[in-house]
């Protein structure tokens, strides 16, 4: 028996009986994604669009209850919209810039975000996770009704895993009963308590955090809240030692309260407790409770994200504190970088271990989020007297003083991953080209025409050109090159030549499927180029 | 004259907060009053200037409230 251990918000894939359940022998597929959750989706979507056969398993039928995650970043959106869903999330999300910081009864100080001009997307948008996670899902159906070889099985359980050098053999249990499949490559998407991670007795090691947060999505029957961000440090009402009130779409807000290590988590989510703090902190306002949660969290990472023929991604591979929304956006960065790779081995155009630069990278991008998000969370939860001592004295101080301001941490927010220093770069040789856009940078967004910059990268190795000349097209090991030619004078904003040329007066750009700079020039070099491109598979 | 920098002048502030903080673990109340109490003597004596020390010790002083730590 299959039973549920949590409610659906959207039933999206139901239970249907396989042909591998009937066959003689098990069925070999290319791949198998454990866990149907955003990562599991999204990396569906990523190799299925590449029409590399993928299935999904999941041990429930569709999308859990619960906003979870509700801040997604610029990145993850344009990773989506690579995917050809990041329109809706856009349309249904609430977008907001201004945040605001108080301690007790003052404010602190206000910060924007200040969006650049000339992005398709913004800094943020606020989503419930379920809408995210089904915008994903509708797009798998559209893709799979244009023929992508994408399969989601509902209520298929894996129960256990034997590796092997060259495939892997799943067991699966479904409500008629077990059956066997192989895949030649399994990718575990299956979250932070990852059974996948516990069959293979692989480690995921940490730092605890002994505190717990209520989480209370309301709805206000009379609500005048400006969208902005709006967190306090020991707020003058007491519901918590610090809390966060930030807007959901379908007029939902998102209340975040820190209740401490020891709580009762039964008598705090009694209706009327959780009542308790809103009152205190809402005053006279109606409101009804729409989903409430207690979470407590650890920031730690598993050693490897590659073991053999096993990848890990998302949650499973790395887990984070809340503050800053780093982690279901480092779980697309996960599902952007691993797609193409895997593409490309299963396709026998690179060796195997370009997997290990998915390892390499990945790894460089968790712990640079649980860096940022452990420096929020001993902010926002001093653990020693001269902890809280320092971080009151920063508040008193950013009060009135610009100084402190940088110093005051109520998450710092998501920002792309550069990998810095990465086994794929290439030479970064454009003499006076921006720092943003150095080898390793994803690509910034621009302005281009009607449409975007972004919309003409990605999928495939680019060699965009600005101002410089070089072929349309390329081969080297198998793997095409196509240029997308441009001049600074497509974008009258300038966007293009400040976030790509800099001091430079052209400038050649080798851009990964990823959308990630491999390499850049000044100027066109053939040898250079396929150098470059052998790199960048993991050829050299 | 110099002027006491009142603006943000940190290459890295979340760095150097992280390892203020971590400066400080492990130890009792009393440790850590006197580890502060060495870092302000340090620093007065990077900063050197009388009239820039001076300020600097005023604008501690009228900080919005007692820390109640």
């Amino acid at each position: 028996m299959i039973h549920d251990r949590y409610q659906l918000a959207f039933k999206l894939y139901p239970y249907e009986r396989s042909a591998d359940q009937d066959a003689e022998t098990p069925v070999r597929h290319p791949v198998v994604i454990m866990g149907g959750g955003p990562i599991g989706v999204a990396t569906a979507l990523d190799l299925g669009l590449q029409g590399i056969p993928v299935v999904v398993l999941d041990d429930h039928e569709g999308i859990g209850m619960g906003s979870r995650a509700i801040c997604f970043a610029k990145r993850c959106l344009e990773i989506a919209d690579r995917y050809g869903c990041g329109q809706p999330m856009l349309d249904k999300g609430v977008v907001w810039n201004l945040g605001k910081v108080f301690h007790d009864d003052r404010k602190v100080f206000e910060f924007n975000l200040l969006p650049e001009q000339g992005h398709k997307f913004p800094a943020f948008i606020n989503l419930q996770q379920p809408y995210f996670e089904r915008f994903l899902v509708e797009r798998v159906r559209e893709a799979q009704a244009a023929g992508a070889p994408i399969e989601l099985r509902g209520k298929n359980r894996v129960d256990s895993v034997i590796t092997h050098d060259d495939h892997v053999t799943l067991e699966i249990t479904t409500p008629d009963g077990p059956y066997t499949i192989e895949a030649d490559w399994l990718i575990g998407c299956d979250g932070a308590s990852s059974p996948l991670r516990g069959m293979m007795g692989l480690d995921f090691e940490g730092r605890v955090f002994e505190d717990s947060f209520l989480i209370a999505d309301i709805k206000m029957m009379n609500d005048d809240f400006p969208t902005e961000r709006w967190f306090w440090f020991e707020p003058y009402f007491k519901s918590g030692a610090s809390t966060l009130l930030h807007k959901q779409p379908d007029g939902v807000w998102r209340v975040d309260f820190q209740i401490g290590w020891d709580v009762d988590r039964k008598k705090e989510l009694q209706e009327e407790n959780v009542r308790a703090r809103l009152d205190a902190m809402l005053g006279d306002v109606e409101y009804e409770i729409v989903w409430t949660s207690i979470y407590t969290f650890q920031c730690r990472r598993m050693k490897q994200f590659r073991h053999g023929r096993v990848l890990f991604a998302g949650d499973a591979a790395h887990q984070v504190s809340p503050f800053g929304a780093r982690g279901a956006n480092s779980g697309m960065q996960d599902v952007d970088n691993l797609g193409w790779k895997l593409g490309l081995v299963i396709e026998g155009r690179a060796p195997e271990s370009l997997l290990d630069s998915y390892n390499a990278e990945r790894v460089h991008g968790a712990d640079e989020n649980i860096l940022n998000s452990t420096r929020s969370t001993d902010f926002i939860t001093p653990k020693s007297k001269v902890s809280h001592m320092f971080r009151n004295a920063v508040l008193d101080l950013a009060e009135q003083y610009e100084f402190a301001r940088p110093l005051v941490n109520s998450g710092r927010l998501s920002v792309p991953c550069v990998y810095d220093g990465g086994p794929l770069n290439g030479p970064d040789a454009l003499r006076g080209g921006p720092t943003r856009t150095r080898v390793g940078s994803p690509c910034p967004d621009a302005p281009l025409g009607e449409g975007f910059l972004l919309d003409h990268l990605g999928g495939a190795f680019t060699l965009l050109t600005i101002d410089a000349e070089a072929p349309d097209a390329l081969e080297e090991s198998g793997v095409p090159i196509t240029r997308l030619a441009l001049s600074a004078s497509d974008d009258a904003s300038g966007g293009l030549a400040e976030r790509y040329l800099g001091m430079a007066t052209s400038g050649v750009y080798l851009v990964r499927p990823d959308q990630h700079v491999a390499a850049r020039w000044d100027s066109f070099d053939e040898t250079a180029t396929r150098a470059a491109l052998r790199r960048a598979i993991g050829l050299e | 004259m110099a002027e006491l920098t009142l603006t943000p002048n940190l290459d890295r502030p979340d760095d150097f907060y992280a390892a203020l903080i971590a400066t400080h673990d492990g130890l009792s109340d009393d440790e850590s009053a006197a580890l502060n109490a060495r870092l302000i003597l340090i620093l007065a004596n990077q900063i050197g200037d009388t009239e820039v020390l001076a300020a600097a010790l005023q604008t501690a002083a009228k900080a919005p409230e007692e820390v109640t730590a």
